[in-house]
């Protein structure tokens, strides 16, 4: 192949989403281009070029995401201790006792607390960080590089060093003692009215970062046409803001939203980490996956944990489609819905 | 986005020229600095405050858990670093991370290639099945995963973690492969065809390089995912020899070691250091990968 073509190829062609700089299109759905004649040599050549091409992948999606969702809805019918076939048949009585369970209750508003306040506290300040930052302006590339690193780093690490800097003899008590902000100093990881505040703050720590750069990403490929236009017409910054940047960056808003949420809603790693296995109750913050481990793989009740398993599956799911429905549908009409051809 | 930092990882992919490239960028208001700088301050402290107080000795820590190193120790750093469960954690995530990069990678390409490129019944309900994947997380799935990975006998070791990674990696890459493969456009297949160059052919000689930055997104997007995976890896690694870092950075901090803060310091910051490195190599594609995964 000759560079020219190299260098031609992806440019020419219509849409491509250009992943190296975020400045691609905001459709959420890869644009169809104009239909292709693969039909031409088609028959049965083609058909086994597509199976030998896409069963791997089919396969190994289907064994080991589809098939335990399957198994985890089977389970959840029964008493079962792991071992072996389960024999003990126990029809809804797990999901009664779920929703019975006032921990379960606990663990689930708490990850509802969590939804909305990762909404609140990291939207708004993302936002106002981006527009910020959406400068032509030095240092603007190392400041993003900087502000990503939490999200980078693994859970394990993370929840670590927080766990030891926030510990009651730990740093963030000694410094806040040492700059005489004595009333400052907590017990921020044990203390259950706290405690829920803390996690709010590691996880806007952790996960901030990802909003900025999807908002940036955003306001970067809104044209710059418009708010020099805006400008020219009188247009003060913040009118310009408000009404011209801020309704171009809904859709990135929408769908930064949609994966907070559901991120909220599986939160295990860092409150595991942090809080262990057993003082997340006590400590106020416990979640739906903290509860699901510790009633289920902990305690050798795999039917009982199978069944948490469907119950978060089942909310994942409704609020999924609820928010594809109502809130992303202008934006990504079908896109997990039903695709393209 | 002007500041080509890494330019060297980028391919020959022509970007629209945009007009700051030429002109060197000017200096910002100092407000925005200043914010920005308290922003990044707020970020970055804590993990310097892991490096850092890996260099600090236990006695340092309890007595001023707030302190600077004084003098600066070694010894945490080089205790980690001779132990040999370290070494092991560290193998083993590597081997993780590469298989399930080269998998992601493999079995991507061939689907994706196919959603792309092909036309036939059932591609839509296929690609619907994958980008379904997105909305669940491993989460959801973990308690019925174990049990399939007890039952074909993939407890305690690195396939039973390296397989269900790459199946729950593929609604990412089939989302950010399957546009990349659309636009190569029509015209090169056809001129491969008649310089007598097959469909696998042009796979191999034309498709595989002309993906190449969404390949490279989608390889460093699996590895970091790999390099940091926590849940998978304690349900299905029990045993010392198997584990993988997140694994064995947790046990030092919650186990016999526990009182040897300095320790876990060290040993907490060099488990993150590949990631980081990784992290600030790539950079862009990262950052492209991502938001690229969600508006593509």
């Amino acid at each position: 192949m000759t560079d020219s073509l190299r260098e031609n190829a992806p440019a020419s062609a219509g849409s491509p989403v250009d992943l190296s700089t975020g400045e691609g299109s905001a459709a959420a759905l890869p644009s169809l281009p104009p239909v292709r004649r693969r039909q031409r040599r088609g028959g049965w050549k083609a058909g086994l070029e597509i199976t030998a091409l896409s069963a791997p992948a089919v396969v190994v999606f289907l064994v080991f995401v589809i098939l335990p969702v399957i198994m985890a809805a089977y389970y959840g019918f029964f008493r079962w201790k792991g071992f072996g076939p389960p024999t003990d048949w126990a029809g809804f009585h797990n999901y009664v006792v779920i929703f019975q369970d006032p921990d379960f209750r606990q663990a689930l508003l708490h990850n509802f607390q969590i939804v909305v306040l990762s909404l609140v506290i990291q939207g708004p300040v993302a936002i106002a960080f981006a527009l910020l930052l959406n400068k032509k302006m030095r240092g603007q590339s190392i400041i993003r590089v900087l502000i990503f690193v939490p999200y980078v780093i693994s859970e394990a690490v993370a929840g670590i060093g927080w766990a030891m800097l926030l510990a009651d003899n730990g740093a963030f008590n000694a410094l806040m003692d040492k700059v005489g902000l004595h009333g400052l100093s907590q017990s921020w990881l044990a203390n259950p009215s706290l405690a829920i505040w803390t996690l709010m703050a590691i996880l806007t720590w952790k996960y901030i970062g990802y909003a900025v750069i999807l908002f940036l990403a955003g306001l970067q490929s809104i044209p710059e046409e418009l708010t020099e236009a805006a400008s020219i017409d009188g247009a003060s910054y913040w009118q310009t803001q408000r009404h011209i940047v801020l309704p171009l960056l809904g859709p990135t808003i929408r769908i930064w939203a949609f994966l907070s949420i559901i991120g909220s809603l599986q939160l295990f790693d860092i409150v595991y980490i942090i809080w262990g296995q057993y003082v997340t109750g006590t400590a106020g913050v416990s979640t739906m996956a903290t509860y699901m481990n510790a009633n289920g793989r902990v305690s050798g009740n795999f039917g009982y944990g199978s069944a948490v398993a469907v119950v978060m599956f089942i909310i994942s799911l409704i609020i999924a489609l609820f928010y594809q429905r109502f809130v992303l549908r202008r934006d990504t009409a079908g896109a997990v819905t039903d695709g393209e051809g | 986005m002007a500041t080509a930092t890494l330019e060297p990882v980028r391919t020959a992919r022509p970007r629209k020229p945009s007009r700051n490239e030429k002109a060197p960028l000017q200096w910002g208001n100092p407000a925005v600095y200043f914010v920005a700088l308290l922003f990044v301050a707020l970020m970055v402290s804590p993990v310097l405050y892991i490096v850092i107080g890996g260099f600090r000795s236990n006695s340092q820590i309890s007595l001023s858990p707030a302190g600077w190193p004084h003098p600066w120790e070694f010894g945490s750093y080089a205790s980690v670093l001779s132990d040999t469960a370290f070494w092991t954690a560290f193998k083993n995530s590597l081997i993780a991370g590469v298989a399930t990069t080269v998998g992601v990678v493999a079995l991507g390409l061939m689907v994706s290639f196919v959603l792309a490129r092909y036309r036939f019944r059932g591609s839509g309900a296929m690609y619907a099945l994958f980008a379904s994947g997105l909305m669940f997380p491993m989460t959801v799935a973990i308690t019925p995963l174990y049990i399939l990975i007890r039952s074909v006998h993939l407890m305690n070791s690195l396939g039973g973690v390296i397989l269900p990674q790459i199946a729950f990696a593929l609604p990412t890459t089939v989302i950010i492969l399957v546009p990349f493969l659309r636009a190569i456009p029509n015209e090169i297949q056809e001129a491969a065809e008649i310089d007598g160059c097959g469909r696998m052919g042009f796979f191999f000689r034309m498709v595989l390089p002309l993906s190449m930055p969404g390949v490279i997104t989608v390889a460093i997007l699996a590895f970091i995912g790999s390099w940091n995976s926590y849940m998978l890896p304690l349900y299905v690694l029990n045993d010392p020899a198997s584990s993988t870092l997140p694994l064995t950075i947790k046990t030092l901090a919650s186990g016999p070691y526990s009182a040897d803060t300095a320790k876990i310091l060290a040993g907490t910051s060099l488990a993150m250091l590949p990631a980081l490195v990784f992290f600030s190599l790539f950079e862009r594609r990262i950052v492209g990968g991502l938001t690229g995964a969600v508006k593509g």
